[in-house]
């Protein structure tokens, strides 16, 4: 076993408890601070503090260190809160957060940024304490900041703060312990005999699989082997108590890591006989003594462990593995199916029967495993709290926030690629959006303004909105804006067009440009990122009233229920989600427009008229569209009518990228396997309506005699 | 005496050696009647050409795209690039499914005759006057007896913006 095989496990838990530690803070009451929340914050700090030495992180390790005391301080209330104070964690944890990094990426993180960090919270610990933390432990910081180690193990062991110097009886000899393991393994047994063997001397070891116990003379404390221990086996398989008959005391502890086991603490590293020279302060040095040790985030026994139990850590790449592999099976089976139609239905009884259960079970299995990708949308709007909470700083807003639908599911892969244009809505909101408390005050609105976050299903999309209640867009300053830009704008425009302006590209209308935005880079990207993931977005404002960006997305990107057409001998699959209707056109619904333009009236609306096999130069199709079929289709607000053979039929279809050996192709959004083992193109709707008109422009160019139409940017 | 010819002997098998280091393995298959070659450790599969869904708006020698076991592939025909005279589609008519990066493409050929070493020697510069096929997209002529082979740097040509199969930054 090496130790560097740990370290990603490490990584992604300090992250998750680092998560943990910012949401806590964030929730924390600062008048009235609830005492379990203040207790997790410690342990995150803890545990994160723990493995960090284990694994020779000693930047990271000092760093957890001084905020772990001073959370310390703080949840047995000798430091009151203060919402400055709680800044100070957060920017502690965020400093956290980039060592962190750093050292996933094999590098040291920054010196200067972790001096200044640990100055900032010794000033803090010097000016809300002052004397208090003299008294507990006299010249205890200064030591304990010092990054480098120590070779000599000092007598005296200032650093040992509060954390157990107040709770656990001091005591300078070695204890006796008893760890006892229940039901581990003799592979894993002799591992952490290894592993007692390194923390001090074992004087007494036997038993069999279901208990084992080690009779273990050191200077550690027993939650500190509890630390070393979880990393290899669970909380429950370890017992740790003082040993019949030693000086050890047991002390009640109110250090919530160890209540399950009384901790015979002994904190003097001078006293310990088996130690290797390590760092200066005895939590570290224990630590750093346990070569491939602690994983101490397991201490964390009342709430992450439990869950742990019943979930799996499991890549990416190995779910989208079993994802293409029941696409592949959906297929087979729908190419079975398509065989045994031809067979007799009453001397086949029992194939057809058989087929019919494979196609349940196949689908079950596909609706499973596509379940797996879901993620709560709570991933990406947990996130926002603290940022809207630092803009809101930063702005001189006051603003609250509001998320609904945290629980609404979607796709992974999804998820992670909207968390960007959220956040770029978000930071929009809250610089454009919310006005100032006193503008706020000025127009009879409450002071503090109200940010909505909510996530909810419709039908196989998800919607999500951003809605503040602002000051709204104003009409007049865009179109004055576009103008300025050069857009083709009209005062007649209607609201919803001018609202699509600001997705213009380098479209701003921040009267200045602030860091938090006002640039005019991003709105364009917002859109053009979600389009990407096949949904759109829409503007709903109100002067004075508020602005509501909603996203629309679909579910999943890997799975779509389309309708299979077909032109010529050509089959194409539309989207489900964009047909609203098909009918059968007569004559007199159709007039012509500037000659070759068709427009169909249906129900008093008259919509475009897009032949699929013009625009995809299909041959052998009908031409005569009165004995064609139209489907009124809908993509990116635009409505048209799509010229088609014939329907085919409904089916689900397992999405296959173009891209990945192709590439993008005009009016077309993706590719799918038919049953018959055939690739049939899936079309995109509002991308086939711009490849039309620009077709049906490029032929107008080309005869000379008509006026080239007028392109306008798609 | 026998010192020096045993060393000379080393040195030839030495030579030989590094002769056969440099040697490399080359698909042969024809186009018409021209006969052209790609580095073997290219190509992934040789199949039948069946199957093909033509793409919109893409230029001819683009049949279109087939699946190749669930993955998408697009098909070129080889001999419409080339401006052969004869493109027929029977029995004989194969695709070569080759690797280029990261991307899968097949590509049709008239039909397809042997595996082939070819030492550096029998490499030759291809001259630079290709109109139709630019000698960017050569890695060589190789010479066999009085057969010519058109060494195809496979990986030029297929991304190369002419073949308008991978999208390229400017468009």
């Amino acid at each position: 076993m090496d130790i560097t095989d740990f370290y990603e496990t490490f990584f992604e838990e300090a992250e998750e408890l680092l998560g943990d530690m910012e949401r806590l803070l964030l929730e924390l009451d600062v008048d009235e601070p609830d005492p379990e929340q203040l207790n997790a914050i410690f342990r995150a700090a803890h545990s994160i503090k723990g493995g960090a030495g284990t694994f020779g992180f000693l930047v990271l390790q000092e760093t957890t260190h001084i905020l772990e005391n001073l959370l310390d301080h703080t949840r047995r209330g000798e430091l009151t809160l203060r919402r400055d104070i709680v800044d100070t964690f957060l920017e502690a944890k965020d400093m956290l957060h980039d060592q962190l990094n750093a050292y996933r990426n094999s590098v040291e993180p920054d010196p200067e940024a972790f001096e200044r960090i640990c100055q900032t919270l010794k000033q803090l610990a010097l000016d809300e304490l002052g004397e208090s933390v003299d008294g507990a432990t006299p010249g205890a910081q200064p030591a304990a900041f010092d990054p480098e180690p120590v070779p000599e193990p000092l007598v005296e062991e200032p650093a040992e703060t509060a954390l157990s110097a107040d709770t656990d009886t001091p005591d300078t000899g070695a204890n006796t312990l008893c760890v006892a393991l229940l039901g581990v393994s003799d592979k894993d047994r002799e591992l952490l005999v290894e592993e007692l063997q390194q923390l001090g001397s074992v004087l007494k070891q036997g038993g069999d699989v279901q208990r084992y116990e080690v009779i273990l003379e050191t200077g550690v404390s027993s939650d500190d082997i509890e630390a070393v221990m979880c990393f290899i086996v669970e909380p429950e398989q370890l017992e740790v108590r003082a040993a019949p008959g030693s000086a050890a005391p047991a002390v009640g502890q109110n250090d919530a890591v160890s209540d399950a086991s009384p901790t015979a603490a002994s904190e003097s590293a001078s006293e310990e006989p088996a130690q290797p020279p390590a760092v200066v302060e005895s939590p570290a040095r224990v630590d750093k003594a346990k070569p491939k040790a602690a994983n101490a985030p397991a201490q964390t026994q009342g709430g992450k462990s439990k869950g742990g139990e019943s979930s799996l850590r499991v890549p990416v790449d190995k779910v989208d593995q079993i994802i293409n592999l029941v696409g592949e099976l959906i297929i087979t089976q729908s190419m079975l199916d398509q065989t045994a139609s031809g067979f007799d239905g009453v001397t086949h009884s029992s194939l057809h029967n058989g087929l019919n259960l494979l196609q349940r079970n196949a689908r079950d299995l596909q609706e499973a495993v596509m379940s797996i990708r879901m993620m709560p949308m709570d991933y990406v709007f947990s996130r926002f709290p603290r940022l809207v909470r630092d803009l809101a700083a930063k702005l001189d807003k006051d603003v609250e926030l509001v998320t609904e639908g945290k629980s609404t599911e979607l796709d992974k892969s999804l998820i992670e690629r909207i968390i960007d244009p959220l956040t770029h809505l978000v930071r929009n909101s809250l610089d454009h959006g919310i006005e100032s408390p006193d503008a706020r005050e000025a127009v009879g609105k409450p002071r503090s303004g109200r940010l909505t976050l909510s996530a909810q299903h419709q039908g196989g999309n998800i919607l999500i909105e951003v809605i503040d209640d602002g000051a709204g867009l104003n009409r007049k300053k865009l179109l004055a804006k576009a103008e300025a830009n050069g857009l083709a704008v009209s005062e007649n425009m209607s609201d919803d067009d001018v609202w699509q302006l600001i997705f213009a590209p380098g479209f701003s209308t921040a009267e200045q440009v602030s860091d938090v935005s006002g640039r005019g880079v991003g709105m364009d990207v917002v859109k053009r990122n979600i389009q990407a993931m096949g949904g759109h977005v829409e503007i709903l404002s109100r002067e004075g009233q508020g602005t509501t960006t909603r996203i629309v997305l679909p579910l999943t990107l890997a799975i779509l229920d389309g309708m299979s057409i077909k032109v010529g001998e050509e089959m194409f699959i539309l989207p489900l989600g964009a047909v609203l209707e098909s009918l059968q056109p007569t004559r007199d619904d159709l007039y012509s427009m500037a000659g070759d333009d068709q427009l169909l009236k249906v129900r008093d609306e008259y919509l475009p008229v897009i032949a699929l096999h013009q625009a995809l130069d299909v041959q052998g199709a009908r031409t005569e569209i009165t004995e064609s079929i139209v489907v009124i289709v809908q993509g990116e607000g635009r409505r048209y009518a799509l010229v088609v053979d014939d329907l085919v039929g409904q089916q689900q279809v397992v999405v296959k990228n173009l891209e990945t050996n192709y590439r993008k192709v005009a009016g077309i959004s993706a590719a799918t396997i038919l049953g018959d083992g055939s690739v049939a193109l899936i079309l995109d709707i509002a991308d086939l309506h711009r490849l039309s008109r620009r077709k049906s422009s490029r032929q107008s160019q080309l005869s000379p005699n008509k006026p080239a139409q007028e392109v306008l940017p798609s | 005496m026998t010192a020096v010819s045993q060393a000379n002997a080393q040195v030839q098998q030495a030579n030989s050696t590094t002769l056969d280091a440099h040697s490399r393995e080359f698909l042969v298959f024809s186009l018409g009647s021209e006969e052209y070659a790609v580095d073997i450790l290219k190509v992934q599969e040789i199949r039948g050409y069946e199957n093909v869904t033509r793409i919109a708006n893409a230029p001819d020698f683009i049949k279109g795209v087939t699946n190749l076991r669930g993955v998408i592939v697009p098909i070129v025909d080889l001999r419409i690039k080339f401006h052969l005279d004869k493109v027929e589609y029977g029995g004989q008519t194969v695709v070569i499914v080759v690797n280029v990066g990261e991307r899968i493409v097949g590509i049709v050929v008239d039909g397809v005759s042997d595996v082939m070493t070819l030492s550096p020697d029998q490499v030759k510069p291809a001259p630079e006057f290709g109109v139709t096929l630019s000698s960017d997209y050569l890695s060589g002529l190789g010479s066999l007896d009085d057969r010519m082979l058109v060494i195809v740097d496979i990986d030029k040509l297929l991304t190369s913006e002419e073949m308008a199969l991978v999208e390229h930054s400017a468009s």
